[in-house]
């Protein structure tokens, strides 16, 4: 299984293809619902991020953290549903320029069209599996807006090692498993219907 | 009873309950992956390797452990009945105690201001679902069940002409088009008949019957068979990257309902199936702890 490491090689990440499993080494950085409107309208206020965006996967997961001698620890991060987020990333990577998202359940026709703007991919790990992936978590390096948003909606910049397995479900020529199956399971649906 | 020391001990079973699955979902999910093949396959492996590492570290295997819900049988010559209100005090503060401790993820914010209590604890939550049965024993079932399912939860106040074919087209629609979101392979609860509020409160409670238990009689148990198979057959997959396993189980409870209102309620469990079952003692002590 392949393995990125970051900051992240553009053109590595624009030739990821559905279906492809990989694995990431080095940082990610988690940011869900609240984190994604903050830092957007900070941006609007014309303030920088608190680091580069472009260079890391973006974590769609509310963690589980635990602070032990002072120092974080991340206890339990699966990822959490990732179309709750169609809102914003579209926006997100335009003004950022991320370029891999990594969730759950998949995202809509404004991203996948944004992810081939920007050459970028929609990864999917496993839900539940937050402990698997504390597991290839190595230090905390950085929380942001902690004290405003609280520990599931804070960013969290953490470094990892063969952090996966992320499938690939989204990729920059626009392929989507996500509407393959949708499309699939619609046609079973109605043939099961129609056997009832 | 000590509702303080109730509290203590129930830490325990909590994190257990967060960290562990149950054996009969676990050989649910290694039979799956034997079946699957590429990303499904790729899938189980990861699920399988989270519930390891889990039990193995003693962290909850999903960062997401629901809002906390217990379900209390008590019996009614149990000796501590008097002393039910600090079962109550004692569960709360036990989730209070096993937030900070296990530590489990401040899950309860403010419905409209969206502020975090930080405690798993809001009004009447943790929401404690009281029966009284027959018998002296006082047990209790903790069902952490993340949002990711719950948010595909559906209740349809059915025209009742439509029958049981209705049933089955609705439970099978909303099993296509909840997709992979709400972490499947699902235990799909089904709650049939009853108000609007006693089907999904049905549907969930159903959900606390071990994957691969039909219910006892046969002719639901034939149905629950039924939509099994065939929602197993719309090929949604695990976390919806298509496949062959859709759902884990189907189950379904019922009561009578009105003649005019034929409501069906649906709430799925995602593959992520953690409980815990065991029995309080009158004197706080914990008992007979079961997955």
């Amino acid at each position: 299984m392949k393995t990125l490491k970051t900051p992240l090689d553009k053109e590595e990440v624009r030739q990821l293809r559905v279906n492809e499993p990989f694995k990431v080494t080095g940082k990610i950085f988690t940011a869900r619902d609240a984190a994604h409107e903050k830092l957007l309208e900070l941006e609007e206020e014309g303030e920088e991020p608190p680091f580069d965006l472009s260079a890391y996967p973006c974590f769609h997961c509310g963690p589980v953290m635990k602070k032990e001698n002072g120092v974080w620890q991340v206890v339990s991060a699966g990822p959490t549903t990732s179309i709750r987020m169609e809102i914003f990333e579209a926006e997100f990577m335009g003004k950022f320029g991320t370029r891999i998202f990594i969730g759950k359940g998949g995202m809509g026709e404004e991203t996948s069209e944004a992810l081939q703007r920007h050459g970028g991919v929609y990864a999917q790990f496993t839900g539940g599996a937050g402990s698997l992936m504390a597991g290839s978590a190595e230090e905390v390096e950085e929380v942001h807006f902690l004290e405003e948003l609280g520990v599931p909606e804070a960013i969290w910049v953490i470094k990892v090692r063969e952090f996966g397995p992320l499938l690939v479900t989204m990729d920059s020529t626009g392929d989507s498993i996500h509407r393959d199956i949708s499309e699939e399971v619609e046609r079973n649906l109605k043939q099961e219907l129609e056997t009832l | 009873m000590e509702s303080e020391v109730l509290a203590k001990n129930l830490v325990e079973p909590i994190e257990k309950a967060v960290t562990t699955l149950p054996e009969a979902t676990l050989s649910a999910l290694k039979a799956a992956r034997d079946r699957e093949e590429e990303g499904a396959r790729v899938q189980f492996e990861a699920m399988l390797e989270a519930v390891e590492i889990g039990e193995k570290e003693g962290i909850p295997i999903c960062q997401d452990t629901g809002t906390p819900t217990f379900y209390v049988r008590a019996g009614r010559d149990f000796p501590g009945m008097a002393s039910l209100d600090d079962v109550q005090k004692g569960i709360r503060r036990a989730v209070q105690l096993a937030t900070e401790e296990v530590p489990i993820r401040p899950n309860t914010v403010h419905p409209l201001t969206g502020k975090n209590k930080g405690d798993n604890t809001g009004k009447l939550i943790p929401w404690i679902d009281w029966s009284v049965v027959e018998g002296s024993e006082l047990e209790v079932t903790y069902l952490p069940k993340g949002g990711g399912s719950t948010n595909m939860s559906q209740l349809t106040m059915m025209t009742p002409g439509r029958g049981l074919k209705g049933v089955k087209e609705i439970v099978l629609e909303r099993i296509a088009s909840m997709e992979g979101k709400p972490c499947p392979p699902t235990i799909v609860g089904v709650g049939i008949g009853g108000s609007a509020s006693i089907a999904m409160n049905l549907a969930k409670k159903s959900l606390l019957r071990p994957v691969g238990e039909s219910h006892q009689e046969p002719e639901i148990a034939e149905l629950e068979e039924e939509l099994k198979e065939r929602a197993n057959n719309l090929g949604v997959g695990p976390m919806g990257v298509g496949g062959k396993t859709t759902v884990l189980d189907v189950k379904i409870e019922y009561d009578y309902r009105h003649p005019a209102s034929y409501p069906v309620a649906i709430t799925p469990q995602c593959w992520a199936n953690r409980r815990i079952s065991f029995k309080i003692t009158p004197e706080g002590e914990i008992e007979e702890v079961e997955r």
